[in-house]
């Protein structure tokens, strides 16, 4: 790299086909040293492909790839990593078996020597200690035994880290996702402050206040295109979506009198998490949509499978009169079949009505899968090809379809908006208020304010209890925030 | 209070990993299990508890404990070998023979053992063939070799083999010394060298060490070379006591191999393997099926039962843990 160049990265023409899917169409990107890249668009819009490219791992199949001024003909995340590209991808790449000291080895081959795993320990422990100040992880932590936010702290802090090779540019697929509002703000400010220092980033979010405020630079992708690129002041909220093609925000909020009178309908839900001291009950009537806020890991997630649980079987505390499917969180592990196909992902829950003798009926498994392909709008051609040929919103719509579609009468939702984009996110909304008006109860945990408001009722949870009961009327952000906070042990 | 915020709790740095009293107890299942099988002996025969009858019950366990650890190299990159056992009785075999008589012929032949190991490694991961398919058809084919190069019982072990195999080691019994060994290199090795996280990596997350710019492939070479390598340990092991080859002689290993894995804290996949579990899981297993079977005046026959039973009653206390571990 001459020293006067100031251009990272130069993409020109890229194309990537998967099959008969086109996920780059062509596309043209700069990335300049010392600059944030804001990278928005739906879904599918090949967001996380191109980053693929950039990273190696992914190789195209037409196009120029420039880095660092010099063309790179043959490309590999070895190179990639020569030439100072690290990357957090959307879903975690650290070994669960390995501590996080070892993890940081992993990525780091001059970590050598008989002190290497103090090394490793020292080189990790500083730089969390420096993006996530009293991040609670210990070096000799396995990993699988961390929650999904601090796994994700351990590999943004890792990405950051460096030994014999520079860090240049650092690409953040969907950084902020599973982390809380608290942690996410941490490494906000921190990738103010590594572009300050002069590295560069690409971030890539759902969450548009996230992106509007904290890059130089939003470039708009849509069907494996970039279709605009701009300064951040040029754009504000409503651009950027109509830009993405996605629906134009709508006032959300349903009217009051559209909602029933709380606790006007029938019992669905009694639940008391097991750390509850006072006497304060989770209660969700039919066709209520409750609310479970907080800081991500402080119990929501627990609740929502003791009730899972209490459906089939006594649990101390907990009543449940009606029948129960859950929409998983962590899609990757609990939510998908990676072998099936998205028909058979959809109709597990349902099996018992898609029975004809002893056999699944082949006819009706499509029908309930073509069903909800076009209610809930799954972008596949044909619903029998394999779910992982479905982008990470259409595989979380498959599983919407998978709950909605079964006869459970409760649906629980575990953070299931996550890395979801913008118009995804608006379709499910509307069903999930149809399927309520229907009479379905959803119990829903979510990170995101904007959700909350979506809910009937709010119940926010601090260090696996209940702190606080909020009508939908009562709910404002800074109620939410004070709740999950205040006398919060200092995290 | 969740797991969680106890973590939240915890001091940033503990040099020994976790101390929550399941996952302690987990760690010590195994070793917890062979006190247990100790003092069954001891309860039975107390002159048992002795140098000379240590040396002797445990002398068999060396060769189990070394294809336990071969296996567990395996089990490390998410693969199984079906062959071990076989293997082990060809190089049993190999020993015997060549190795007594034609000395360099003998090593070149265990040398290229463990070529052939390495190459399966590369086979399996270039095709991405299922270890287990492979490994079947290799023990057939180390079973058909080992007829061929001895097609009855017989033969004789070299005589430094013989001679290091019955060493009388002052204060400690030879087996627990050369168990220990075994134990302390692997453990090295695997847990506490930098590119033995990766070879545990690649079992983990494969993805994540490829993208992380290791060869996945050099992985798969170096662990099914290892194997390879405490394969043949096993075999010259195993012919150092018994004295004359067999080719049958390693038949039962590939089942013990991998019940000792397990025993010894092991999972099937995601590079979750303890080489001091492994041995200890190895001594457990040798020691329940015969030894103890034999004070408790019970026939021979009954040996894999006992082994089976053990496995069960084993793995169900560590399923028990792992619940609380989660509920607590």
């Amino acid at each position: 790299m001459t020293l006067e160049e100031s251009d990272i990265v130069r993409l020109g023409g890229v194309e990537k086909h998967f099959g008969a899917v086109r996920a780059l169409d062509g596309v043209d990107l700069t990335v300049r040293s010392g600059e944030c890249l804001s990278l928005v668009g739906h879904n599918g819009a090949g967001k996380s492909t191109l980053m693929h490219i950039l990273a190696g791992t992914v190789a195209a199949d037409r196009g120029r790839v420039v880095i660092g001024g010099d063309e790179q003909s043959v490309y590999s995340p070895a190179r990639a990593k020569q030439l100072g590209i690290r990357c957090v991808f959307q879903e975690l790449s650290l070994c669960p078996n390995l501590t996080v000291a070892e993890n940081a080895r992993v990525f780091h081959p001059a970590l050598t020597g008989l002190n290497w795993r103090r090394k490793a320990g020292a080189l990790i422990t500083s730089k969390l200690d420096e993006i996530f100040p009293g991040h609670g992880v210990g070096p000799s932590d396995l990993i699988q035994d961390l929650p999904i936010a601090r796994r994700q702290m351990v590999e943004v802090a890792r990405a950051f880290t460096a030994t014999d090779e520079p860090v240049r540019l650092v690409i953040l697929d969907e950084p902020t996702s599973s982390l809380d509002s608290h942690t996410a703000g941490q490494l906000l400010a921190f990738m103010r402050r590594a572009v300050a220092d002069g590295i560069s980033c690409i971030f890539i979010s759902h969450l548009l206040g996230e992106v509007l405020q904290n890059s130089d630079r939003i470039v708009v992708m849509r069907d494996g295109r970039t279709i605009a690129a701009d300064r951040a002041e040029a754009f504000d909220r409503n651009r950027l979506v109509a830009t993405m093609g996605g629906s134009e925000p709508r006032p959300t909020e349903a009217n009051a009198s559209d909602r029933l009178a709380r606790g006007k309908t029938r019992l669905h839900v009694r639940a008391r998490p097991r750390q509850q001291g006072g006497s304060t009950d989770l209660v969700a009537h039919e066709g209520e949509i409750i609310g479970l806020a907080g800081l991500a890991g402080h119990g929501q997630t627990e609740l929502l499978l003791t009730i899972f649980a209490a459906a089939t079987r006594q649990c101390p505390g907990v009543a449940v009169n009606a029948t129960v499917a859950l929409v998983a969180g962590d899609r990757q592990a609990d939510g998908i079949f990676p072998l099936w196909s998205i028909a058979e992902n959809i109709g597990i829950c349902s099996l018992r009505k898609l029975r004809q003798g002893a056999l699944i009926s082949r006819r009706l498994e499509d029908k309930l899968a073509n069903f909800w392909r076009d209610r809930i709008k799954i972008r596949t051609p044909d619903i029998h090809n394999n779910i992982l040929s479905l982008s990470g919103g259409n595989q979380q719509k498959a599983l919407f379809a998978r709950a909605l579609g079964s006869e459970a009468r409760i649906v629980l939702m575990d953070d299931p908006m996550r890395g979801v984009d913008i118009g995804t996110k608006l379709e499910v909304y509307d069903l999930i208020r149809e399927e309520a008006r229907g009479g379905r109860t959803f119990i829903w945990y979510t990170t995101e304010t904007d959700e909350l408001k979506k809910c009937d009722h709010v119940y926010v949870f601090r260090n696996g209890a209940i702190v606080a009961d909020l009508a939908r009327d009562e709910l404002t952000e800074e109620k939410v925030i004070q709740s999950s906070f205040v006398g919060a042990d200092p995290r | 209070m969740t797991a969680k915020s106890i973590v939240a709790a915890r001091p940033a740095f503990m040099p020994f990993g976790k101390t929550d009293s399941p996952r302690l107890l987990r760690a010590l299942l195994p070793a917890l299990s062979l006190v247990l099988v100790l003092l069954a002996i001891a309860w039975l025969n107390q002159r048992a508890i002795s140098y000379f009858g240590f040396t002797l019950m445990l002398n068999l366990a060396i060769p189990i404990a070394l294809a336990t650890v071969a296996q567990m190299f395996i089990i490390t990159g998410n693969d199984l070998d079906l062959s071990i056992g076989a293997f082990v009785g060809f190089v049993g075999c190999v020993t015997a023979t060549w190795l007594r008589d034609t000395p360099i012929l003998g090593t070149l032949t265990l040398l290229g053992c463990v070529g052939v190991y390495a190459a399966l490694g590369a086979l399996i991961y270039w095709r991405n063939l299922p270890s287990i398919v492979v490994t079947l058809g290799m023990n057939f084919v180390w079973q058909g070799l080992a007829v061929l190069l001895l097609p009855k019982p017989g033969g004789r072990a070299p005589d430094w083999l013989l001679a290091s195999m019955s060493a009388k080691p002052p204060l400690v019994p030879f087996p627990v010394l050369a168990a220990l060994i075994i134990a302390a290199v692997t453990y090295f090795g695997l847990m506490r060298t930098s590119y033995g996280a990766i070879l545990r990596g690649s079992g983990g997350n494969a993805a994540a060490i490829g993208r992380a710019g290791w060869s996945l492939l050099k992985a798969k070479i170096v662990l099914y070379a290892c194997a390879g390598l405490f394969g043949v340990l096993s075999g010259l092991s195993l012919i150092g006591i018994t004295t004359s080859g067999d080719a049958n002689i390693g038949n039962g290993y590939t089942l013990l191999s991998i019940a000792g894995v397990i025993l010894g804290g092991g999972e099937f996949v995601g590079g979750r393997v303890s080489p001091i579990g492994a041995v200890i899981g190895a001594l457990t297993l040798a020691l329940a099926a015969s030894p103890l079977l034999t004070f408790m005046h019970l026939p021979p026959d009954w040996q894999v039962a006992a082994n089976g039973a053990i496995l069960i009653v084993v793995l169900a206390a560590r399923a028990l843990i792992s619940r609380r571990e989660v509920e607590q």
